[in-house]
């Protein structure tokens, strides 16, 4: 499957601004269904793990709180054109998806 | 020179090696537990051993004043304070406060940005981990429509 991650990564000096959008609904568990009124189960992202040329260089741990289709920006020092970074998420279900992309 | 001296220098050294090695980044377990915590003290000790946090200026948290719609508030996160490990999100009036938690490694700027989901008019706190404490600053965020499912 196509990964649903988008990524835009800009190299300014040595500097990686990294921005990422992620397709995934982030359900808390506790919204109703509106036709049933049943509850739709609690389905997020518990991880998002990005990694540089296989290094990681942030790891996040998620909840429900965080919104629908998450967005995560960060900076990176040390960063050059041909760096190769990776995002990739794991949800409460054992869903994956990831992104490679080289930077430049 | 002192004989106490050269103990305080060479161990001045030693320790200056010590924090010149990089920390590794590892995925560790998803906190569980702080993140089922209900209240935000709780969940700070579950997630970093203790709820006190020293107040800290030098930490930038950009959050609208007012949301209109709580189930998207962008949040912003900077500082300058050196050698962050970790920066977490506390929304103090959420069912489970803990929103997020970001390690960061040596090269990773302590300035991070996502959205995150709240229920009510709440605290945001932004709790910043270094090799020196725990700090943290807060911002009221007025919710006119609940994130949160209701």
């Amino acid at each position: 499957m196509a990964s649903k991650i988008k990524v835009k990564a800009k190299l300014s000096g040595d500097i990686a601004e990294i921005k990422t959008l992620m397709l995934h609904p982030m359900e808390t568990g506790a919204r109703k269904d509106p036709d049933t009124g049943a509850l739709v189960p609690m389905h997020h992202i518990t991880q998002l793990t990005l990694t540089k040329n296989g290094e990681p260089i942030v790891v996040a741990n998620l909840s429900t709180a965080v919104a629908k289709n998450p967005y995560f920006s960060c900076k990176v020092r040390g960063a050059k054109a041909g760096d190769m970074l990776k995002i990739s998420w794991v949800d409460n279900l054992g869903a994956t998806d990831e992104l490679e992309t080289v930077l430049g | 020179m002192h004989a106490g001296r050269r103990l305080v220098l060479k161990g001045g050294i030693a320790l200056a090696a010590l924090a010149s090695l990089p920390r590794v980044l590892l995925a560790a377990a998803w906190p569980e537990k702080a993140f089922s915590s209900t209240a935000a003290g709780q969940a700070m000790i579950d997630l970093l051993g203790t709820d006190q946090t020293t107040a800290s200026d030098q930490i930038r948290l950009k959050v609208p004043e007012i949301a209109e719609n709580g189930a998207v508030v962008p949040v912003t996160i900077s500082t300058s304070l050196e050698n962050v490990e970790s920066i977490s999100i506390v929304v103090e009036n959420n069912p489970r406060p803990l929103a997020a938690t970001f390690e960061i490694s040596p090269e990773t700027l302590p300035d991070i940005s996502s959205r995150i989901k709240m229920g009510e008019t709440s605290d945001v706190m932004a709790v910043v981990k270094t090799d020196a404490g725990i700090f943290s600053t807060s911002k009221q965020v007025k919710v006119t429509i609940g994130g949160c499912g209701g």
